[in-house]
């Protein structure tokens, strides 16, 4: 059965008001940025925004009025520092913010995952980032630890968490959501697992026979999948491996125009609300920009047998 | 005596920046062969420079989920750049490298920090000061790796706001607030090893407290200790912070060559 969807259908069809949702979950590659656009222009509000680091688009999304709390270890500009408008928010008081680190950020969504109700790790003991947080509970290992001989291990119990949605960019899919991916996943894997519904963003649906030729780069089985979106340039400025580069300009210059609400504003108009989709984003962006960002030298892997 | 155009050049070669001094210095806290989680922003290009001089063996981890064990062939700005990912001895999620940190596997972490304290906790989460509260990016994975790897070095601008006699926020444990501290709230190693600033490198002693252990060249001890928050230490044996070496500037610059990190 097909599960594509226009970005616009899916968005509307699996992202209510108030929802969960984890996105950017591969670090600062492949960002779901044409799916964070059309969010905004879908005036989502009441949003909990879950991810290990966010590059900019949590900041966007803030900016435009979704998102009530933040779960996430980091949210700012990776290669400028800060992101203005989480920050107004935060220190507004606006916005909740639940800190996690990375590392327990992938524990909750894995135990989430796993469908049990925590996960142990010694992370973050004495640290400000567990104290008054319901993530983390210290629990006595029940088991002998060789690391404590001296009595039972302490350790931070991490709560699980289950995104309600979790939406994931990546290289390609087949129309039922079986999907390929290739380059670094940071916690995606575990993000799908744990979700209650999945949209696969992806900048090319192939044949199920291209996906299933290599089942080892298979990251996403589709029977997990809810939409399939295909869309081209989706994770700009972030990168795709394989399919463009990141766009170093654009992230200096949202960091350089979005240091006031009302510049943000501004920023949201013009990227934003202005363009009906991601084709009009890139018209907007231009071809020459488009075109510098192309992949200019291809390193293709080398084949792999899955003959008998 | 005249100084002959050769002189001259070597002069010019010597020249360096305080980013590209913090870079060097951060580089040399990485042995031959050891296993290093890099963090984001100026540890990027410190693991790269001790990649190309005296630490070839270095393993990198990065908590994308790569792992390294040649520097990444052009400047990266972030982890996740596509230059990281091609050629990465492994290529796969946070959950396995985030294990191999917590397992014990790391010699070395580094990580940046708004603030650090006397006795090597780090902030990078929110500050209190009499404007309010200042909210930052937050951990990333900056208190794993303070958690988790054998020992870890920050970096950071030096001034009396960024060295407060206690942080804050803990955002990333160091010693706490004594010796004993990191066993007895249940880290199961670690540590801060040294604090890189703009100004001076700071170590930490058997009480586990901060101690001043070399000045920049042409920082006076002075100078660091009227811009420390508490009462610097200072080692009777404060050095001056080594120059970079030629090498080690050869490789910053072809590496950055605008200087975006190193400027």
């Amino acid at each position: 059965m097909s599960k594509l969807l226009t970005l616009r259908q899916a968005v509307a069809d699996l992202v209510p008001d108030n929802a969960s949702v984890a996105l950017g979950l591969q670090m600062e590659q492949m960002i779901p940025f044409a799916a964070g656009h059309e969010i905004i222009r879908q005036k989502k509000r009441g949003l909990t925004l879950i991810g290990p680091i966010s590059d900019i688009l949590f900041d966007q999304m803030i900016a435009a009025g979704c998102v009530k709390q933040v779960i996430a270890a980091w949210v700012g500009n990776v290669m400028m520092g800060s992101a203005y408008n989480f920050r107004r928010a935060a220190e507004q008081g606006g916005l909740k913010v639940v800190n996690l680190s990375n590392f327990t950020v992938a524990l909750a969504l894995q135990a989430a995952a796993m469908g049990v109700p925590f996960l142990p790790t010694r992370t973050a003991l004495g640290s400000d980032v567990a104290r008054d947080n319901d993530f983390f509970s210290q629990i006595d290992s029940p088991f002998e630890d060789k690391q404590s001989p001296g009595g039972p291990a302490r350790l931070h119990a991490v709560r699980a968490l289950n995104p309600d949605v979790t939406i994931v960019h990546l290289q390609r899919a087949d129309h039922e959501g079986n999907a390929h991916c290739w380059g670094n996943f940071g916690v995606m894997i575990e993000a799908v697992r744990a979700a209650k519904r999945v949209i696969v963003v992806a900048e090319e649906v192939v044949d199920t026979e291209v996906i299933a030729s290599d089942p080892n780069r298979t990251v996403i089985p589709g029977f997990l999948v809810n939409a399939v979106v295909e869309c081209r340039f989706g994770a700009h400025p972030s990168p795709v491996q394989g399919y463009y580069k990141r766009d170093n300009a654009f992230f200096r210059q949202y960091h350089e125009q979005t240091k006031s609400k009302v510049d943000s504003e501004t920023w949201l108009q013009r990227w934003v609300h202005s363009v009906a989709d991601r084709k009009a984003y890139m018209n907007q962006l231009g071809g020459c920009r488009v075109e510098e960002l192309a992949v200019k030298q291809h390193a293709y892997a080398a084949q792999t047998d899955f003959g008998y | 005596m005249a100084i002959t155009s050769t002189a001259i050049s070597e002069r010019r070669a010597q020249a360096y920046t305080p980013g590209e001094l913090m870079v060097v210095s951060a580089a040399r806290e990485i042995r031959d062969g050891e296993v290093v989680f890099v963090g984001m922003r100026l540890p990027l290009i410190a693991f790269v420079v001790a990649k190309k001089t005296h630490a070839p063996h270095a393993v990198g981890l990065f908590e994308n989920g790569l792992i390294r064990s040649t520097p990444a062939p052009e400047l990266i700005y972030t982890m996740a750049d596509p230059a990281n990912i091609k050629n990465a001895t492994q290529c796969l999620d946070m959950l396995g490298v985030m294990s191999l940190l917590q397992s014990g596997r790391v010699h070395l972490g580094f990580l940046g920090a708004a603030e650090v304290d006397r006795f090597g906790n780090l902030n990078s989460t929110e500050v209190h000061g009499t404007n309010g509260m200042t909210r930052l990016p937050g951990s990333g994975g900056a208190c794993d790796i303070a958690s988790l790897a054998q020992r870890f070095v920050a970096l950071l601008e030096h001034s009396k706001e960024r060295l407060p006699e206690r942080v804050s926020y803990v955002t990333s444990p160091g010693n706490g607030d004594c010796r004993g501290w990191r066993q007895r709230v249940g880290l199961p190693r670690g540590g801060p090893a040294a604090v890189i600033t703009s100004k001076a490198v700071l170590r930490f002693g058997d009480d586990r407290e901060a101690y001043l252990s070399s000045t920049h060249p042409g920082v006076e001890v002075e100078d660091v200790l009227q811009n420390t928050g508490w009462p610097l230490r200072v080692s009777e044996e404060v050095i001056s912070t080594p120059e970079p070496s030629v090498e080690e500037l050869k490789a910053i610059r072809e590496y950055d060559k605008d200087g975006f990190w190193t400027k």
